[in-house]
């Protein structure tokens, strides 16, 4: 991927950041580092609401894959039990997250594979590019991975003077459209099928073997030029990089679910293969995919099961003597703000996450915004409360993410681990607006609130004494009341946010208050 | 401080909130089996959902399964296939095709000359549709599945075959390479609608075979 | 039987006509009515803005202006969804804050009294005919308090399709939020309209009359974007169209 690298800020060396000595307390701090400039999530919502293309793109896009994971999950009588336990499994391997790490290294180690720990991204982008480095290649092929993205692993291996390349047919559309990734599951949801043609026939010569002549654009053609284009950099590959949907910390196992068999090229032809995965992926035993296995593919393509799912416990039983996939396997495991996020009571349950992006396709917000909107690989509604967890709240668009939500709980609704994204919403929008506690790179904080809420927390604070007054708020009544025919068109200031596209209500003559004190007040 | 030990550290204050307080069991009252079907209706039920995804179906017997397998890449026009190692002999011993021995060593250049490859399996879902490969006997390393573009895959009617995922789980060894596969490579990335035929074999057929193992 | 109104701060100041449709509606089914004059605003634009702290004093008053009332009766999906799901939440991190069980204790208290109005008239008067009348089509908007907060479920629309004279049509998309979301139409205006446009262009698209729903926060929104589109559908509380009879239809 190349163009604007959206991924972590917060590395060492930041202005602002704490030195890493990671003890337990810390004074108080101003809120945590910038994300280099980009646009609050209103501003950068204004454009995409005003793209007719792009709104029609993601309209037919999420309308279609919505009622198909409704057909699916209505298959399953158990779903809400299914449901149930995910959230538990995944509550409970957070707890005993140490625990089961530890594990989780132990069994991959014992079956020929080397862990790595990384504490940030750029810890994470120095491990994995000394390992290509070491193997004396400069070309890595890549399974779509969302911590891949995070940790802006593309640009790290470039920097290396690597070549990076993506697989999954989504993400060959953003490489090669030199576009950012708008959707978790489908990363090019943004383009269309006619964009897709033309990203292509530009292109594909660039980077390989170019688009056949005259590529039109049904998605057949496009997915067979993919393929051409794709199959030489498959079989020649020497090294892989993949991220996991789950990693079995009983047996080692690491698990990947796809469609197209980029993943399984890519996992099993390679001499090296390197993955690296969130230490939020990690489940307790083999028996408990039975759970995901199930609700994973419903949720994110709204199918009953994905055309193709790897699972390999380090080098396996040969100890990759067999010529059956590759003989080095490295796991790097990704903390990367994950455990700041665990420290929160509340924001905790953002970690249960699978990806499996079902609360973007259901996303009133996300359908006309558009993922690019939330400044991060992680749009939507998940993307609004992980985001703000992992970068922290200082940036303007981080500040703004929780707010990007109408709070109406349809995220909530579908989520196979019952993430209650509407309450983290809320308590990070308190973060924004108060400050307080919270822990960074491990160091328990306290935070100012955000630039911007000043007149906000004012407002809040006088209307809630009006309101705290039921004498004075009848008084204020009144004073409406009176007001009712000079309504403006228009109004000054915040409220204009209101009028620009709505006519004011009519005031009525009297308040509610007003009518049962003079009906019934004889019994109030 | 090593990484680990910082990562690990962080975790371990993070979590100390969680004290003593008691922890709610994983609740597992979830179905075993959704539905209750006889082994005839689970392979009628295989069959259906691995056609819906697009996979090619096909029952046979123990004594037709020659004739139908050599029908198969006949009329594919297959002139190479693979054959892993373990694979009944009787399989193929009506195919016209050149069987191509897979082999350790063997580079991916050469797998993607070959036109077909026809493999067993470990089991078989009927809930979802799925076959599962483990790479043992009759099924080989898991590139042979991968790179040609004709994959027959012959499961054993009833013994391979499950109802649901919580069925299949134990059955399988988790230190094993598995793939699971459900129709033929798809994608969804363009506008959210399924297309068959990526990377993987853009054809599967998956033949039924009825009868106990021999 | 006897029940507390609890009208909310919007409807007391912009909506006195639900309000007042409310107590005719109770009044008519054999409901004595009360209205606590001390009661005000459920708390949920500060708590919702990230305000919770603020928030605090609007529950202590909630709980105190209904104490002792057996049943508490709101128009709005939205308050009654604020009381229900969040003030448990509040006194919950009061007490993780320190400040003692107060908080938690009053909303306990509380929360098992307060029913929001459809579920008042099916789940404890057990009516669904209301013996109302309006010779009108009308579609109704099931606000996402309502629908996912408190799972209203077919409650309003078996309370529709019972009114004589009623013509329901189906909303498309109705499950849909409209996009009003509290500050969310001042914070994001652009998508806030965006959505309210969808929303009102479905309505009008169904060819009803009116656009009824249940929440007037967000029937303030929709009905100034079909105003100002200069559209012909108006929006109506749920409760105006339960109250109006051919005796005493809605003017």
């Amino acid at each position: 991927m190349s163009g604007t690298f959206m991924g972590m800020p917060g590395m060492p060396g930041m202005p602002g950041m704490p030195e890493r000595s990671d003890r337990p307390d810390a004074p108080e701090l101003p809120a945590t580092p910038a994300l280099p400039d980009f646009p609050a999530f209103p501003d950068a919502a204004r454009q995409a609401v005003g793209d007719p293309v792009l709104r029609a793109n993601l309209r037919r896009a999420t309308h279609t894959i919505r009622d198909k994971r409704a057909r699916a999950v209505a298959e399953l009588a158990d779903w809400d039990r299914l449901r149930a336990a995910g959230k538990a499994i995944k509550d409970h391997t957070l707890r005993h997250l140490d625990r089961y790490l530890v594990q989780l290294e132990e069994a991959v180690t014992a079956a020929g594979g080397t862990v790595h720990w990384a504490a940030d991204a750029d810890e994470a982008n120095r491990i994995v590019t000394g390992l290509v480095l070491a193997t004396g290649h400069r070309e890595v092929v890549k399974v779509k991975s969302m911590a891949t993205q995070e940790i802006g692993l593309n640009e790290a291996l470039e920097a290396a003077g690597i070549a990076a390349y993506e697989t999954d047919l989504a993400e060959l559309i953003v490489q090669l459209g030199h576009d950012r990734p708008s959707h978790i599951l489908v990363p090019a949801i943004h383009r269309n099928r006619a964009e897709i043609r033309e990203i292509f026939a530009a292109e594909m010569g660039r980077r390989g073997r170019p688009a056949p002549e005259g590529l039109g654009d049904d998605p057949r053609e496009l997915a067979e030029a993919a393929r051409l284009h794709l199959r030489e950099k498959f079989l020649r590959a020497k090294v892989a990089v993949s991220g996991a949907n789950f990693m079995v910390a009983e047996t080692g196992t690491m698990v990947v679910f796809e469609s197209e068999g980029n993943g399984r090229m890519c996992l099993t032809l390679p001499e090296t293969l390197i993955s690296v995965v969130g230490i939020e992926k990690v489940v307790p035993t083999f028996r408990d995919l039975e759970v995901f296995l199930q609700t994973l593919p419903r949720s994110s393509t709204a199918e009953r099961m994905n055309p193709y799912t790897t699972m390999w416990t380090g080098l396996g039983p040969s100890r990759g003597a067999d010529d059956d996939g590759p003989s080095a396997f490295h796991l790097v495991l990704l903390d990367n703000g994950r455990t700041d996020t665990l420290a929160d009571e509340v924001g905790r349950q953002a970690l249960r996450c699978i990806r499996c992006s079902a609360c973007l396709n259901v996303c009133p917000v996300y359908e006309r915004a558009g993922g690019h909107a939330y400044g991060s690989v992680y749009p939507g509604p998940i993307g609004a409360v992980l985001s703000p967890q992992l970068r922290g709240t200082g940036s303007a668009i981080d500040a703004s993410l929780p707010y990007a939500s109408t709070l109406c709980g349809a995220c909530y609704e579908v989520c196979p681990v019952a993430i209650d994204i509407p309450e983290v919403l809320v308590h990070l929008r308190e973060r924004v607006a108060q400050g307080g506690p919270v822990t960074r790179e491990g160091i328990r904080v306290r935070i100012r609130p955000a630039r911007g809420h000043t007149a906000e927390r004012a407002a809040m604070r006088a209307a809630r004494l009006l309101l705290d007054r039921p004498g004075a708020l009848r008084a204020g009544e009144r004073l409406l009341a009176r007001a009712r025919r000079l309504r403006p068109r228009r109004l000054p200031g915040p409220g204009r946010a209101w009028t620009d596209s709505r006519e004011l209500p009519q005031l009525p003559a009297q308040s509610f208050r007003d009518w049962w004190a003079r009906e019934r007040g004889d019994r109030a | 401080m090593s990484s680990r030990d910082r990562v690990l550290g962080r975790i371990r204050r993070a979590t100390a909130g969680y004290g003593a307080a008691p922890e709610p069991a994983v609740p597992r009252d979830y179905l075993r089996v959704h539905g209750v079907r006889t082994p005839a209706g689970t392979a009628d039920l295989l069959a259906a959902h691995l056609a819906e995804y697009r996979a090619r179906v096909h029952r046979t017997d123990g004594d037709g399964i020659a004739a139908l397998l050599a029908r198969l890449l006949a009329e594919r026009g297959a002139r190479t296939v693979l054959v892993p190692p373990g694979l009944p002999p009787y399989w193929l011993a009506e195919a016209r095709a050149t069987r191509v021995e897979d082999r350790p060593g063997s580079d991916p250049y050469e797998l993607d000359a070959v036109d077909s490859v026809v493999t067993g399996c470990a089991l078989a879902i009927a809930e979802t549709g799925t076959i599962v490969l483990d790479a043992g006997p009759g099924q080989g390393r898991r590139r042979i599945t991968l790179i040609p573009d004709h994959h027959v895959c012959v499961v054993r009617v009833p013994d391979q075959v499950v109802d649901s995922v919580p069925q299949a789980l134990p059955l399988l060894d988790p230190a094993r390479p598995l793939t699971w596969i459900s129709g033929p490579s798809a994608t969804s990335d363009i506008e959210l609608d399924r297309v068959e035929g990526v990377h993987g074999p853009r054809t599967l057929e998956v033949v039924l075979l009825a009868g106990r193992a021999q | 039987m006897r029940a507390a109104l609890f009208v909310t701060c919007v409807n007391d100041a912009l909506y006195p006509r639900t309000g007042i449709a409310v107590v005719r509606l109770l009044e008519r089914l054999g409901v004595a009515v009360d209205f606590p004059a001390a009661q005000s605003c459920c708390g949920q634009p500060q708590y919702n803005s990230g305000y919770r702290r603020e928030s605090e004093p609007l529950l202590r008053r909630t709980a105190e202006a209904f104490a002792g009332y057996p049943y508490v009766v709101t128009p709005s999906g939205s308050c009654a969804a604020m009381v229900r799901c969040h003030y448990p939440r509040i006194g919950r991190a009061a007490e993780r804050e320190g400040r003692g069980p107060g908080l938690s204790a009053l909303a306990e208290e509380l929360v098992p009294r307060v029913y929001e109005l459809t579920e008042f008239l099916v789940d404890v008067l057990g009516v669904t005919d209301v013996g109302a009348y309006f010779p009108h089509t009308v579609t109704y908007h099931p606000s996402c308090h309502g629908l996912r907060g408190l799972g209203l479920g077919e409650r309003p629309r078996r309370l529709l399709s019972a009114v004589r004279g009623l013509d329901l049509v189906e909303l498309p998309g109705a499950q849909e939020c409209c996009g009003f979301g509290g500050t969310f139409a001042v914070k994001n205006p652009d998508v806030s309209a965006a959505m309210g446009t969808d929303k009102a262009a479905s309505a009008v698209g169904t060819g009803a009359e009116v656009l009824c729903g249940a929440d007037n926060s967000c029937l303030a929104h929709l009905d100034g974007i079909l105003r100002r589109r200069g559209a012909d559908t108006r929006t109506l509380h749920l409760a105006e169209i339960l109250a109006s009879t051919e005796e005493e239809p809605l003017t």
